[in-house]
C-alpha cells in the first residue's frame, strides 16, 4: 500500500508470551518470541506440532481460543498495537487488514451456504458494494484463484468442490478485502501432494501481485524453501533461529535447524541415510531448564542445562544457542 | 429426491400396517367388552348374540381384513362405551388435542430456541447458570405435579385462569377451536404451559449443546477470521448448522407431546383424545383404543415424513445429486 514506507515492518511481534491457565498451574505455550514481517514479505514459520507456531498465528489475528491468552508482549500492525484492541475493533481488522487461511479446506467452509454467498457476505462486511457488485467481485475472485467456470461454480456448495478447489475458495475468501497480511496456517497439509505445489504457487502469485505479506506456518521445510523470504524455526514455544531462507537452509546454525535440514530427502544428493533428531519435543509441562533442546542436542554442554540462550546475531541470521556466544566471544 | 419420497412413503405404509395389526390384536387380547356392555347379570344367549353382532366370532384373518378395510375408510366401528361411531367421537376430540399440542410446541420452540442460543453463547454467564438450573427442574418435575401447582396458583389462589375444560369454543365445520374466544385462550394457557415445559427445556439444552459444538468448528473460526460480525457468525452460520438435530428432536417430540397430552388432559380435564383414551382403557372400549393408536401412529408417520423433507430444505448436501459435483 502507498502509505507504507518499505523500511517499516508491517507486523511487529515483540516478546510475545501465550499462556494457558490450567488447574495444575500455568502452561507457557509461546515464550518470549519476537519477529517482524515487512510489507510484501513471506515469513515462513516452521516447527514440529506443538511448537507454538499456530498459536502465534492465532494470536496475531486475535483468535486465540480461551483459556489461552496473551500474557506478555505486544503485536503491532502498521505501528498500531492490535493485541489489546476491543473485540469489535479487532473484528474490523480481521479479513480487512489481516486475512487467514486455515489448515483444512474441507472444514473451513460452512457446508450449508453456497460458495458465492460466503464470498458476498465477506465482501459486503468490508466494503459498501451492492449485491450485484459483490457478486461480480465474487466471480472475479474465483476466477483469480483458478477455479474454472466461476459463473457456474459460484452457485455451488462446498461439498461440490474437491479439496484443492475448496482451498482455492478459502484463499479467495481470505483475499476478499485485499488484506495487507495473510496468516496461512498449514495451508497445504491436508491436501494431496500433487495439489500442494499448485496451492503454494497460487498463494505466492496472488500475494506478489497484490503486495500482500504472508506469515506461512508449516512443518514442511520444502514449502518454506520454495516460498518464503525469511524463516523462523520454532522449538518448544521459542524461536530457535530466524533469518533469510537461503542462509538458514544452506548454513543452519542451531543444532535443531541442522537436524531438521538433515531429515529432508533431496534428489540428486548422494546422502546414504537421512538423519533424524532423536527423542521428541518436550511437553509444555516438562520443558527442561536451560535450553529446551538440550535433551536432544548432540552438541549440548554444561551451560545449556543451566541458562536459557537469548537470540544472538550470527552473520545474517539470529540464533538462540550458546555455541555461538562462545564463537562471538572468541572472535 | 422423488425416489426418496416414494421409499419413505412405502416405509410409512409398513409402519402403519404394523400398528394396525397391534391395534387390531387388542380386540382379541385385551379385556372382554361384552362384560362391560351387558353387565354381570346378562344371560349366555345375550352374550353370544352380542359377540355375533360385533363380529367377535369370525376367524382372525377375516376380522383383520374387515378391520383394515374399514379403518382405511375412517370407520373404526362403534364405541362400546358411548355407542357412537368411533370416528365421530374422535372427530370431536381431535381438535382439542391438536390445538393443545400446537400451542405447546410453538411455546417450546419460541422460548426454547433463543434460550438455547443464549446459554450456548454465554456458557459461563450468570444468566446461563440460572437457566440451566431451572431447566433441570423442568426436566425432572412430573407433568401432573406442575399442572396441579399451576392450578393451585393461577386458578385457586389468584383466580385468573379456569382450572379445567376448554372454555368457549367456536365451531368451524367439524373443527372446534379455542383460538377465537377469550375464554378459549385463557383455558389453553395452563395446559399448554404444563405440556410444553419438558419439551422447552429439552430443546433449550439440545440447542445449547449443538451451539457449543458448532462454535468449535473450523468454519466458525474461519467466519470470525473473515471479520464477520458476531450476529452473522452466531445466527447466520452457527444456528443454522444446529438445525438438523433440532428439527429431528422437535419432530419426535411433537409425537411425544401427543402422548404426554394424556396426563395433561387428565389433570386439566381437557376434552381431548388423551382423556378419551384413558376413559376407553378403563372401560376396555377397544374400538376407541385401536382407533387412537392408529391415529397417533399416523400423526407420527406424517411428522417424520415432514422432518425428512425439512432436512432437504436445510442441508444442501442432501439436496444436490452427487453427479452435479465437479470432482
Amino acid at each position: 500500500m502507498a502509505n507504507q514506507s518499505p523500511n517499516k515492518p508491517l507486523l511487529e511481534v515483540k516478546n510475545l508470551r501465550i499462556e494457558f491457565p490450567t488447574r495444575r498451574g500455568t502452561l507457557t505455550a509461546v515464550d518470549d518470541i519476537s519477529f517482524d514481517i515487512m510489507p510484501g514479505e513471506v515469513l515462513g514459520v516452521v516447527g514440529e506440532s506443538g511448537a507454538g507456531k499456530s498459536l502465534t498465528g492465532a494470536a496475531v489475528i486475535g483468535l486465540l481460543e480461551p483459556p489461552g491468552r496473551i500474557a506478555a508482549g505486544t503485536i503491532s500492525l502498521d505501528g498500531r498495537r492490535i493485541d489489546n484492541l476491543p473485540y469489535e475493533e479487532m473484528r474490523k481488522i480481521r479479513g480487512r487488514k489481516i486475512g487467514a487461511i486455515f489448515q483444512d479446506p474441507l472444514t473451513s467452509l460452512n457446508p450449508l451456504y453456497s460458495v458465492g454467498r460466503q464470498l458476498v457476505e465477506t465482501i459486503q462486511t468490508h466494503t459498501d458494494m451492492t449485491d450485484s457488485q459483490a457478486r461480480r467481485r465474487a466471480i472475479e475472485l474465483l476466477s483469480d484463484v483458478g477455479i474454472p467456470a466461476p459463473e457456474r461454480r459460484v452457485e455451488q456448495y462446498p461439498h461440490q468442490f474437491s479439496g484443492g478447489m475448496r482451498q482455492r475458495v478459502v484463499i479467495a475468501l481470505a483475499l476478499c478485502a485485499e488484506p495487507d497480511l495473510i496468516i496461512a496456517d498449514e495451508p497445504t497439509t491436508a491436501l494431496d501432494v500433487s495439489i500442494q505445489a499448485q496451492i503454494i504457487a497460487l498463494i505466492k502469485r496472488l500475494c506478489r501481485d497484490n503486495g500482500t505479506a504472508v506469515m506461512l506456518v508449516t512443518h514442511d521445510m520444502g514449502v518454506i524453501a520454495e516460498t518464503a523470504d525469511r524463516v523462523a524455526v520454532m522449538y518448544a514455544g521459542r524461536i530457535a533461529e530466524i533469518g533469510p531462507v537461503r542462509d538458514v537452509i544452506k548454513q543452519a546454525k542451531h543444532p535443531y535447524t541442522h537436524g531438521l535440514m538433515g531429515s529432508i530427502p533431496t534428489i540428486g544428493h548422494d546422502i546414504e541415510k537421512l538423519t533424524q533428531i532423536d527423542g521428541s519435543m518436550p511437553r509444555l509441562t516438562d520443558i527442561p531448564a536451560g535450553c529446551a533442546f538440550n535433551p536432544r542436542c548432540p552438541r549440548a554442554f554444561d551451560k545449556c542445562y543451566v541458562d536459557r540462550p537469548e537470540r544472538i546475531a550470527v552473520e545474517k541470521t539470529e540464533v538462540a544457542c550458546w555455541l555461538y556466544e562462545k564463537e562471538a566471544v572468541h572472535g | 429426491m422423488f425416489a426418496f419420497i416414494i421409499r419413505r412413503l412405502l416405509q410409512s405404509l409398513i409402519v402403519m400396517m404394523a400398528v394396525a395389526f397391534i391395534s387390531f390384536s387388542l380386540f382379541n387380547f385385551v379385556g372382554d367388552p361384552v362384560n362391560n356392555m351387558l353387565g354381570q347379570e346378562a344371560t349366555e344367549e345375550q352374550r353370544e348374540a352380542l359377540r355375533q353382532d360385533l363380529g367377535l366370532n369370525d376367524p382372525f384373518p377375516v376380522q383383520f381384513a374387515a378391520f383394515l378395510g374399514n379403518a382405511v375408510q375412517g370407520d373404526f366401528g362403534v364405541s362400546y362405551r358411548l355407542s357412537r361411531p368411533v370416528s365421530d367421537v374422535l372427530a370431536t376430540r381431535l381438535p382439542a388435542t391438536l390445538e393443545l399440542v400446537f400451542v405447546a410446541a410453538v411455546l417450546a420452540l419460541v422460548i426454547g430456541l433463543p434460550l438455547g442460543v443464549y446459554t450456548g453463547l454465554h456458557r459461563h454467564g450468570f444468566g446461563s447458570k440460572v437457566l440451566l438450573t431451572l431447566s433441570l427442574i423442568g426436566i425432572s418435575l412430573p407433568t401432573f405435579l406442575i399442572g396441579i401447582v399451576l392450578i393451585l396458583i393461577f386458578a385457586v389462589w389468584l383466580g385468573w385462569l379456569p382450572s379445567f375444560g376448554r372454555g368457549d369454543t367456536v365451531q368451524i365445520g367439524w373443527w372446534t377451536t379455542n383460538f377465537l374466544t377469550v375464554s378459549g385462550w385463557k383455558s389453553i394457557i395452563m395446559p399448554a404451559v404444563t405440556l410444553c415445559l419438558f419439551q422447552l427445556t429439552l430443546i433449550m439444552r439440545l440447542v445449547r449443546a449443538e451451539m457449543m459444538e458448532v462454535l468449535r468448528t473450523d468454519y466458525i473460526k474461519f467466519a470470525r477470521a473473515r471479520g464477520l460480525s458476531n450476529r452473522a457468525v452466531h445466527f447466520g452460520h452457527a444456528l443454522k448448522n444446529t438445525m438438523v438435530p433440532v428439527i429431528t428432536i422437535t419432530g419426535l417430540q411433537i409425537g411425544s407431546l401427543i402422548a404426554f397430552a394424556i396426563i395433561t388432559e387428565t389433570v386439566f380435564q381437557w376434552p381431548g383424545m388423551g382423556l378419551l383414551f384413558l376413559q376407553a382403557i378403563q372401560f376396555a372400549d377397544i374400538p376407541v383404543m385401536a382407533a387412537y393408536l392408529c391415529l397417533v401412529a399416523f400423526i407420527f408417520v406424517v411428522i417424520n415424513l415432514m422432518v425428512d423433507l425439512l432436512y432437504y430444505a436445510v442441508d444442501p448436501r442432501l439436496r444436490v445429486e452427487r453427479s452435479g459435483g465437479g470432482h
